[in-house]
C-alpha cells in the first residue's frame, strides 16, 4: 500500500476542510494520500503535504527572515514536484521508509523512525529507516541542509503512516469481524474487543491493495502524542558501539581498492607533468598511477601503499588561482570591497557606535575525511558517498563522464559529520573522474592534509556595524558584511534562481548570495531603522556552509555590539538585551539562561560571564557561558594542541517549536556550542604564499576535552508550535557570541578579529611536498 | 611481501603483507575489520584507538611487523567479548547517554575511555575531570560533555 497526499488538491478545492482556515497548512490536520498496488501493504505522501505557500506581502519593519526564511523556501519549493515517499510494511511487520535526506549524525533518521512510529503505533525498534539514492525526480526535494529537514519532512511521514495505520486496521475488521472503531491499535499489534489479535506482520499481504487508490485522513492532533516529544536513543546507537555502523571506505565493492590523490602545494594548483611514473608504478601495491585535474591520482593495494605512493610521486605543478595570496591580501581585498555605510540624518547629540570584525577562513572538515567510491564502466556508473545534495552530485558526475543522468547511480552514504561540507560532492565526482582514467573501481579517500590545505572552507568575512543612539534608543542599525564568495553551487542556488519570482518582495533585484543572506539574517532587536548588506569578493577560494551560512559572524559582531551599546546606556549585557529584545521567544529564552546560569553572580578577576541570543529558523537560542581567561588557565601545557582561555560553563535554552525528539535536540545543542567554542577561540586556517598552513588536527584546532565547558547544560523551551523548526545549526551563532563577550568582559579587551587565537601559530607547518605526511611507527611507545 | 601472524579478537591471524605497512591498513584494507576509522594516520585524531594486550594504542602508528605473534589486538569489534554479559560496560553506558552523534570517531573514543578507566583504577582512585581532559580522541560532531558522562557512569560497572 502506498499513499500520496496532495496539498494542491486542498488548494483546488476538492479536499476543503474546516481546519483549511488556519493560515498556514501545518496547522490543517487532514490530507490527502495514497495506498499503492502492490503485494504488500505501501503507502505514499506527497513531499509537499504541509507546505503552504509563505504570505505574499512582507511587512517592515519586521526583517524578511522573519516571516519568510530559508526554512520556508526550502519547503515551498517542494510544491511543483510531484515527489512520493513511500512507507512499506513487510511481512515481519517492520515498517520500512527511505528518506531522502543524508544521516551525517544529526540523528534525522532517529526522528523519522519516531514519528513514523507514533503514527503507525509501532515500537521505534520496528521502524526501519534508510538513506534514499539520488533520485531526481524530486528535483530540488533531496537536499539536506539549511536546518530544514524535520520542518520540511514532519507532516509528509505523518500523512503517509496514518494511511498505513488505516490500512492495516481495515483489513484486521475483516479478518477479526469486528468495526474498525472498535480495535485498539498498540505496539505491532491490533485487538478487538473479545481479545483476539493480528500482528501487522500478519496484516501486511492483506491490508495490501491491487490498485492505486486515494485516501484521506486526519492526523491525530499534537495532544495525543506518546512517541514524539519523548526522548529516543539513536536507533544506529547499538552498530556505532559495536564498530558495525558503515560508513563509505567501510563498504566492501568488489575491486575498489584504496585511492588516494597526490595534491598540489598551492591552493587549487593543478599537475602539468608526472615525472617519476615508472618508478611510483612498482612500487609494492601500487596498481594504477593517472593524472587527473585535481592532481595525481594512486591506486593501491592499501591506504597505507597510497601513501607511499603520494609521497614518492614527483610532479611538475602549475599555481593555483590564489598564489601568492595570504591573509592580509585577502583582508585588505575585503576592506577594499566594504560597502559604505549610509550618511545618516540624524539629531544633534546623537552619538555614533562604530565597529568593525574580522573573521578568519576556517575548516569544515568533517572526521570522516571526504571519501567516496566509484565503479565507472563503459555507460553506467555507479557511486557511493555520503551526499547531502545526490541529485546535484549525479548530474555534476554524469556531464564529467559524459553520460545520461540517469545511467548515474548516486547511493547515499550515512556520513561521518558533515557541518555542511556534504552539500558538495567533491570526492564523488573526483572519484567518478579516477575509475573512468584508470577503468577499475575505486574506493577514494583524501588524507587529512588535504581537508585543510585543499579542501572547503568557510570563508574569510569582515563584520561592520555603526548604530546611532540618542537618549536611550537606537534609531539606526547599519551593517555590512563583507565576505568572500561562497559557494551555493550545492542546489540551493538553483532552487532560488528557478523560485526567484515567488520570492518576497525586497529579493527581487538581490543576487543569490545577497538574497540568501536576507533570508537568513534576522536581528532580533528594535535597533530603529536596520539595514545588513552583504558584499561578496570572489577570489577562487574552496568555499562553502559551515554549520551555518552567516549567522555565527554576524551574530558574534551584534551581540559584541550590543554590549557595547549596554556600556554606552548603563545596562549590563542581560538588562540591555532585555531592553530591546523584539519577540516572546528570544525574551523567553534569554531570561532562562540568565536564571538558570545564575547570571551575574560574583567571579574571581580574570574570569566572566557572557550571555548572547540568536534568532533564526523561526526558533530563537540564547548562551550564557562562564570563561576563565587567567594565566595558569590559558598557558596549560597540551602536546600538540591550544589550551586558552577555557569555557568553564555553558548554558544554552533553545526554542526549535515542536520537539520531536528532545535526545537527539540536546545533542544537536551540545555540538553546536563545542563548534561555537572553536571558532571564537582556536580553530581557523593561515593562508600564506597561496597555500593553507593547516594539514592535521594537531594544527586546526577544533574543540578537545581539554577546552570543552566542565559544566554544560541544554534547557528545551516548551513547544508552543504544532511543527518542528531548524535545529540542526541553532546552537553555534549564539555560542560564538556569547563566548567572545565573555572573553571581552575577562580581559577588558574587545576581540576584533576571530578565532581569538588567529594570531599566534602554534605549531610548526607540515611540508607542503611531498603533501601528505607519513604515518608514525612509534606508536607502541604512546600506550596507556 | 611477509607473513605476520598476530591475535586479533581472540583468533589468531595470519596476513601477507609488506613489513612497514602499518597496523590500521592491515585490519580495514587486509582483513576487513572496519571498526577501527582513519581520521589523520599521524596519531593525533586518535579515531583508531584499539587494544595492545589491554593497552589503548593507535594501528596508524605501528608498523605490522612490529606486532609479535602472541600480542592480543582488541578492536571495537571484540571489546564486548573481553568481559562477561552481552556488551562492554562502556558500551551500554555509551548507549544510556545517547553520546554518539555521526558514530565515526566512537569506536576509538570507547577503546581509550576503557584504557582510561583501567589506569586509573589501577591507582587506586576515580576518574576525574583533569584524566578526562587527557583524552586526546576528537569528536568534529562536539559531543564531549555526553563522553565525559558515559565514561564516568561505564567506570562505575568496570
Amino acid at each position: 500500500m502506498t499513499t500520496t497526499a496532495h496539498d494542491r488538491h486542498d488548494q483546488q478545492g476538492r479536499e476543503v476542510q474546516a481546519e483549511q482556515a488556519g493560515q498556514t497548512g501545518l496547522k490543517r490536520r487532514t490530507f490527502v494520500g495514497f495506498v499503492l498496488g502492490g503485494a504488500t501493504l505501501a503507502v505514499a505522501a506527497d513531499l509537499s503535504v504541509g507546505a503552504a505557500p509563505a504570505q505574499a506581502a512582507i511587512p517592515s519593519p519586521p526583517q524578511i527572515a522573519e516571516t519568510y526564511d530559508l526554512g520556508d523556501l526550502q519547503t515551498q519549493s517542494a510544491l511543483p514536484t510531484s515527489a512520493l515517499i513511500t512507507i512499506t510494511v513487510d511481512s515481519q511487520g517492520i515498517a520500512h521508509f527511505a528518506i531522502p535526506r543524508a544521516e551525517v549524525g544529526q540523528g534525522i533518521t532517529t526522528a523519522a523512525a519516531m514519528i513514523i512510529a507514533e503514527e503507525l503505533a509501532l515500537p521505534v525498534g520496528m521502524v526501519d529507516v534508510t538513506l534514499a539514492p539520488a533520485r531526481p525526480e524530486l528535483i530540488f526535494n533531496q537536499l539536506t541542509g539549511g536546518s530544514n529537514t524535520m520542518e520540511s519532512m514532519f507532516t509528509p511521514i505523518r500523512v503517509a503512516a496514518t494511511i498505513a495505520r488505516g490500512a492495516l486496521l481495515q483489513a484486521a475488521a475483516i479478518e477479526l469481524g469486528a468495526n474498525v472503531s472498535d480495535l485498539v491499535t498498540k505496539l505491532g499489534v491490533i485487538s478487538a474487543p473479545g481479545g483476539a489479535t493480528r500482528t501487522y506482520g500478519q496484516l501486511a499481504a492483506k491490508a495490501a491493495s491491487s490498485t492505486t487508490r486515494p485516501v484521506t485522513v486526519t492526523l491525530k492532533p499534537t495532544s495525543a502524542y506518546s512517541v514524539i516529544g519523548q526522548g529516543y536513543g539513536r536507533v544506529d546507537a547499538r552498530d556505532i558501539v559495536t564498530g558495525k555502523k558503515t560508513f563509505t571506505t567501510d563498504l566492501q565493492v568488489p575491486g575498489a581498492l584504496p585511492t588516494m590523490v597526490c595534491r598540489p602545494p598551492t591552493l587549487n594548483g593543478s599537475p602539468t607533468a608526472i615525472r617519476n611514473l615508472p618508478v611510483v608504478l612498482a612500487m609494492p601495491g601500487v596498481t594504477d598511477v593517472v593524472m587527473i585535474d585535481t592532481g595525481v591520482a594512486v591506486r593501491a593495494a592499501t591506504f597505507g601503499q597510497c601513501i607511499d605512493a603520494v609521497r614518492a610521486l614527483d610532479v611538475a605543478w602549475q599555481g593555483g588561482p590564489v598564489e601568492g595570496q595570504s591573509d592580509a591580501s585577502v583582508l585588505a581585498r575585503l576592506k577594499a570591497a566594504e560597502l559604505p555605510m549610509t550618511v545618516q540624518r540624524v539629531p544633534i547629540l546623537t552619538q555614533t557606535i562604530d565597529m568593525r570584525f574580522e573573521f578568519m577562513f576556517r575548516s569544515s572538515a568533517a572526521l570522516e575525511p571526504n571519501c567516496a567510491i566509484a565503479d565507472v564502466r563503459a555507460t553506467t556508473a555507479t557511486v557511493w558517498a555520503g551526499l547531502k545534495s545526490p541529485i546535484v552530485a549525479q548530474k555534476n558526475i554524469a556531464d564529467a563522464l559524459g553520460m545520461l543522468q540517469t545511467n548515474v547511480t548516486v547511493n547515499v552514504v550515512t556520513g561521518g559529520g558533515s557541518f555542511g561540507h556534504k552539500l558538495f560532492g567533491d570526492a564523488a565526482l573526483e572519484s567518478a573522474k579516477i575509475s573512468k582514467a584508470m577503468g577499475k573501481p575505486v574506493k577514494l579517500m583524501w588524507h587529512r592534509a588535504d581537508e585543510p590545505r585543499q579542501g572547503r572552507t568557510h570563508p574569510m568575512a569582515t563584520s561592520r556595524i555603526r548604530a546611532t543612539v540618542l537618549a536611550g534608543n537606537v534609531l539606526t542599525f547599519e551593517q555590512r558584511h563583507t565576505s568572500i564568495r561562497t559557494d551555493f553551487s550545492h542546489g540551493l542556488g538553483e532552487r532560488l534562481t528557478a523560485m526567484v519570482a515567488e520570492l518576497p518582495t525586497g529579493l527581487g533585484n538581490l543576487g543569490l548570495a545577497e538574497s540568501i543572506f536576507e533570508l537568513t539574517q534576522e536581528l532580533p532587536y528594535n535597533f530603529g531603522v536596520v539595514t545588513q548588506l552583504l558584499n561578496e569578493v570572489d577570489m577562487g577560494f574552496n568555499t562553502g556552509s559551515m554549520r551555518n551560512i552567516y549567522s555565527p559572524d554576524v551574530a558574534c559582531a551584534n551581540e559584541l555590539f550590543i554590549d557595547q551599546l549596554g556600556k554606552k546606556l548603563g545596562l549590563d549585557p542581560l538588562a540591555v538585551r532585555l531592553a530591546f529584545v523584539k519577540n516572546a521567544k528570544a525574551r523567553a529564552v534569554l531570561q532562562k539562561v540568565a536564571q538558570v546560569g545564575n547570571w551575574g553572580r560574583s567571579m574571581p578577576a580574570g574570569t566572566a560571564q557572557g550571555i548572547a541570543l540568536h534568532a533564526e529558523y523561526k526558533g530563537a537560542t540564547a548562551v550564557l557561558v562562564e570563561i576563565d581567561a587567567r594565566p595558569a588557565t590559558v598557558n596549560r601545557p597540551i602536546r600538540d594542541g591550544v589550551t586558552g582561555p577555557r569555557v568553564t560553563k555553558a548554558v544554552i535554552a533553545v526554542d526549535a517549536g515542536l520537539v520531536v525528539n528532545p535526545v537527539g535536540l540536546e545533542a544537536q545543542m551540545m555540538g553546536g556550542v563545542n563548534d561555537g567554542i572553536a571558532l571564537a577561540l582556536t580553530s581557523s586556517n593561515h593562508l600564506q604564499a597561496g597555500a593553507f598552513l593547516e594539514a592535521s588536527w594537531d594544527n586546526y584546532f577544533y574543540t578537545r576535552q581539554w577546552n570543552t565547558p566542565l559544566d554544560f547544560e541544554c534547557i528545551i523551551m516548551p513547544s508552543n508550535g504544532d511543527a518542528p523548526g531548524g535545529a540542526g545549526e541553532a546552537g553555534v551563532a549564539s555560542t560564538v557570541a556569547a563566548t567572545a563577550c565573555a572573553y571581552a568582559r575577562a580581559t577588558g579587551t574587545v576581540p576584533t578579529r576571530f578565532p581569538i587565537n588567529h594570531g599566534t601559530i602554534s605549531f610548526t607547518p607540515k611540508p607542503y611536498i611531498p603533501p601528505v605526511q607519513q604515518s608514525p611507527t612509534d606508536g607502541l611507545s604512546y600506550t596507556f | 611481501m611477509a607473513q605476520h601472524t598476530f591475535r586479533l579478537n581472540g583468533q589468531s591471524v595470519t596476513v601477507d603483507v609488506a613489513d612497514d605497512v602499518r597496523l590500521l591498513w592491515v585490519l580495514r584494507d587486509v582483513l576487513g575489520v572496519t571498526g577501527p576509522k582513519y581520521g589523520c594516520g599521524i596519531n593525533v585524531c586518535k579515531a583508531c584507538t584499539s587494544h595492545i594486550n589491554g593497552k589503548a594504542f593507535n594501528p596508524c602508528a605501528v608498523r605490522v611487523a612490529d606486532i609479535k605473534a602472541t600480542d592480543e589486538i582488541t578492536t571495537i569489534e571484540g571489546l564486548a567479548d573481553t568481559v562477561p554479559g552481552d556488551l562492554h560496560p562502556m558500551q551500554d553506558a555509551w548507549i544510556a547517554r545517547d553520546v554518539a552523534q555521526c558514530g565515526y570517531c566512537q569506536p576509538g573514543q570507547i577503546m581509550a575511555a576503557v584504557a582510561l578507566v583501567h589506569e586509573v583504577k589501577a591507582q587506586g582512585r576515580a576518574i576525574t575531570d583533569a584524566d578526562l581532559d587527557t583524552i586526546r580522541n576528537v569528536c568534529r560532531c562536539g559531543t564531549y560533555n555526553r563522553i565525559r558522562q558515559a565514561i564516568v557512569t561505564g567506570a562505575q560497572s568496570m
